[in-house]
């Protein structure tokens, strides 16, 4: 299987190529107001109106500055059952990697600093870890929404 | 393949039913209108057909049971009764149970169906007589279009015609009632003056006439003067023209008249140098200009037929998927976004031939944009039939006497909101019927018609629809509406509220004034969800009502929901677009406006104390505030409000995006479009950035109040 990699805060991440429709570059995104502050907003991806999602802010990372490597991962993701485009926002595009199964670890269940949740499981190549996402998780509804409750109280002060 | 037939057939299937429908209802008015029975018979007759062509052979059986019946209608041997109506009523529900269970639904218990086969036959008289109708085929009985024919009249009135008191006007201006009509007078026996006598008629005509009518219809026209006169009438038949390869030749048409023979024409025919035969047979004597006139005449009136005949097969519709549609209107919205962006590079370029170029591709835009909305547009009164049924059953099953009456059945209204309306309006109805309408005694007492009246009607109003559903009924009881909301907490007694105010809070969700619950309506579930239905169309809902004469409920409607007039707006670095259906107007906003309204957000406008809110507050939005503001007037929930914003930036033709999943619990955005720089703009729903700001404001002041109660 192939995977699109891409960085994240130093640390490798891996989704199914197939998940992956396009990258593009940064453009001006139309922040939605009462809206989580991961959701960053809107694009125009050629006439369609596409959310953004800033993987760092949803993963709990520090929110960090745009770079030229700065990047839009646009993704086919499962959320209840219908499949919606959504731009996710990453530090940088790697490349495209082929994996065995055999070269793909079960996630442990601690020190990865993420929901174990998302995680399809570890990839090595060479010496570098690659975290592999299950996207279609990560954008679950029930996921969406503990994280639109756990962000209510700050948008409503 | 075969799904693709069976989606056909379910397509068709769906409006012949919907056909079947309205004829029936329009029977149980008119018993004995041909017309009609001839209708509902085709209607049956080709569920038949092509159920039977597609296999689904338990609809074909049953049709072919209630088809039987109303060839016997048909042929006059049974006659229409009510209860015909309501099995067949009933057979029609049953079909569209069939088909269903053929998709996958419910599957039918056949005794259900035998029941009503049952009961149809036992309106025949003899069932053994019956004879099987025309087998299965496709093509109904009665071609659905009846062809024209053109026939050539000549009229040839005996000289003493006036003498029998006989106008030949009259008997041509009967004549050109039958169809398209085209009279030549012939002037050829007119004597010299000194010669001619006022009293007689020397003239006689030549008529094309192109009618649906037979012959005999035309020779019924000059009964009383065929006998003395000289009266001819040939039909122009498609032999002719096929004999002419396609077109129908001069000499034929003289010799069929009498005024040419075979002989004369071979003669004149050999002895032609010059191309044109008309005027050769003229000049060779054998034909007077008159006569070839007509048979000139005659040659244009087989062409123009023909032409139509043609232009018909051209204008018959096509069936397209709507999916098709939904994606022209899509790709439509992109054309309009990139020319936008087009007009926008070439106002700053300074070149008149770009700009040539970017007004023309404008242009081209709008008129395709149009065009493209305007397939999607659907008459609505193809529901109306539906809420025909409705009243009929409801008034039934209510014991209430009822009519429906609809208006503007022809207005269009974008498909995707028809359809979306049907749930709402089936409510509304049901509303009128059961709380407005009262039972036939109280209306007698009421000194009312004991049959009450509802109308739907449908008009346009600008860019929008306006929908009435008026009841003549008893109207709305303002005091249980009070009393209601008061045992709700909605109201508290010291409350003042106006009347339009009162009467609206049935749009509240769980309200309904009715104490006993019938299975009609009553429970509570009803306009809140209607007034949802609306509202998610980009439309609004009021209800007025006088006692004891009745209540309207006026639904404004969009036209269509892809693609919008907007108002851009500018506040800090954000730009928003109102719906400029709703935008009364802009007023600036000054500091010392504000100050003088004490800090308040309430503006004057021409004497009327409005509330707006700032958009930069709700959305909270950043940046300098400008010293003068910009006060958008729209209305909003019934009532007058204004958004504060930085810039009033102009008109905009707004394409429509949703903004998706995982922005669905967002209020107060209706969508995204894209301008003109290729950014995404967000789209104001008005209606529920009021309510929000109401509900702030009421905690507000609630906890105000809390404070001072603490405080005292």
């Amino acid at each position: 299987m192939e995977y699109l990699t891409f960085k994240l805060d130093g640390d490798e991440f891996a989704v199914d190529v197939l998940k992956s429709r396009e990258i593009v570059d940064l453009r001006s995104v139309t922040k939605v107001p009462q809206s989580p502050e991961f959701m960053l907003g809107v694009i125009n991806l050629r006439g369609s109106v596409v959310p953004v999602i800033d993987l760092r802010l949803k993963f709990g990372m520090a929110k960090a500055e745009t770079t030229q490597a700065t990047s839009i991962v646009v993704m086919d993701v499962l959320v209840g059952g219908e499949t919606i485009i959504v731009g996710t926002l990453v530090d940088s595009v790697e490349e495209v990697i082929e994996l065995d199964e055999s070269q793909i670890e079960p996630s442990p269940r601690i020190g990865t600093r993420l929901n174990t949740e998302f995680i399809k499981g570890m990839g090595k190549q060479g010496e570098q870890f690659l975290i592999i996402l299950d996207i279609d998780r990560v954008f679950s509804s029930d996921e969406l929404l503990i994280v639109q409750n756990a962000a209510d109280p700050a948008a409503s002060e | 393949m075969m799904d693709q037939y069976a989606e056909t057939f379910r397509e068709e299937t769906i409006e012949l039913l919907s056909e079947l429908e309205v004829g029936l209802l329009e029977l149980e008015q008119r018993p004995d209108d041909a017309d009609v029975i001839g209708r509902v018979f085709r209607a049956l007759h080709t569920v038949k057909g092509s159920a039977g062509m597609i296999g689904f052979d338990a609809i074909s059986d049953f049709t072919h049971e209630v088809e039987t019946v109303f060839e016997l209608v048909r042929s006059g041997s049974v006659a229409v009764s009510a209860e015909l109506v309501n099995l067949t009523l009933a057979a029609r529900d049953m079909i569209k149970s069939l088909m269903d269970a053929e998709f996958g639904g419910q599957p039918i218990d056949p005794e259900a169906a035998e029941q009503i086969v049952a009961a149809l036959r036992s309106l025949v008289p003899d069932t053994k007589e019956i004879a099987p109708p025309v087998e299965a085929g496709i093509e109904a009985t009665e071609p659905e279009v009846v062809e024209e024919t053109t026939y050539h009249i000549r009229f040839r009135p005996p000289a003493n015609i006036f003498h029998r008191g006989i106008r030949p006007l009259a008997l041509l201006q009967e004549l050109a009632r039958l169809g398209s009509c085209r009279i030549i007078a012939e002037t050829d026996a007119v004597p010299d003056l000194d010669e001619l006598d006022p009293e007689l008629c020397y003239l006689y005509w030549d008529i094309i006439l192109a009618t649906v009518h037979d012959e005999d219809k035309i020779r019924d026209v000059f009964i009383f003067v065929e006998d003395d006169c000289d009266l001819k009438i040939f039909a122009i038949n498609d032999d002719l023209l096929d004999a002419g390869g396609g077109e129908l030749r001069l000499g034929d048409i003289l010799i069929q008249h009498g005024d040419l023979t075979h002989e004369q024409l071979a003669q004149v025919m050999s002895s032609q140098s010059k191309p044109k035969l008309g005027e050769s047979l003229v000049q060779a004597g054998v034909v007077s200009g008159a006569q070839l006139d007509v048979a000139l005449e005659v040659q244009a009136q087989v062409k123009r037929q023909q032409q139509k005949r043609q232009a018909i097969d051209e204008a018959s519709s096509i069936r397209v998927r709507s999916e098709k549609l939904d994606s022209l209107v899509n790709l439509v919205g992109e054309l309009v976004t990139v020319q936008a962006r087009l007009s926008q590079t070439a106002d700053g370029q300074d070149s008149p031939v770009l700009s040539e170029i970017a007004e023309e591709v404008e242009r081209l835009t709008w008129e395709m944009r149009d065009h493209i909305l305007n397939i999607r547009m659907l008459p609505i009164g193809t529901t109306f039939s539906r809420y025909q049924r409705l009243v009929r059953d409801l008034s039934r099953e209510l014991g209430k006497e009822v009519q429906l009456v609809t208006a503007g059945a022809e207005t269009e209204l974008d498909k995707t909101v028809i359809e979306r309306l049907g749930d709402p309006l089936v409510h509304l109805i049901r509303n009128s019927i059961d709380h407005g309408l009262e039972s036939p005694e109280e209306r007698q007492a009421a000194g009312k018609n004991p049959k009450g009246t509802i109308f739907l009607s449908a008009t346009h109003s600008g860019a929008n629809v306006i929908l009435e559903i008026r009841d003549d009924g008893g109207g709305i009881n303002r005091e249980a509406i009070r009393e209601r909301a008061r045992t709700q907490g909605l109201l508290t007694s010291e409350m003042e509220t106006n009347d339009t105010e009162l009467i609206n809070l049935i749009f509240t969700p769980g309200f309904s004034t009715v104490g006993e619950v019938s299975s009609v309506s009553g429970r509570g579930v009803g306009m809140d969800v209607v007034k949802k239905a609306i509202d998610s169309l980009r439309g609004s809902i009021n209800v007025s009502s006088k006692s004891g004469e009745g209540t309207t409920f006026t639904v404004k409607l969009p036209l269509t929901l892809a693609i919008i007039d907007g108002l851009l707006v500018q506040v800090a670095e954000e730009i928003f677009v109102l719906p400029l259906s709703a935008v009364e107007e802009c007023i600036e906003l000054s500091r010392e406006d504000v100050a003088s309204a004490n800090n308040k957000n309430l503006i004057r406008v021409r004497g009327e104390i409005v509330p707006y809110l700032r958009l930069r507050e709700r959305f909270d939005l950043d940046g300098e505030l400008p010293d003068i503001e910009q006060v958008v007037v729209a209305e909003a929930q019934g009532q007058r409000v204004g958004f504060a914003v930085d810039h009033v930036i102009g008109e905009h033709q707004t394409v429509i995006k949703a903004l998706g999943t995982m922005y669905k619990d967002v209020k107060g955005l209706s969508g995204a479009t894209i301008l003109g720089d290729g950014t995404v703009a967000l789209i104001l729903d008005l209606p529920p950035l009021v309510q929000e700001a109401e509900l702030d404001e009421r905690e507000l002041t609630d906890s105000i109040q809390e404070k001072m109660i603490s405080f005292q």
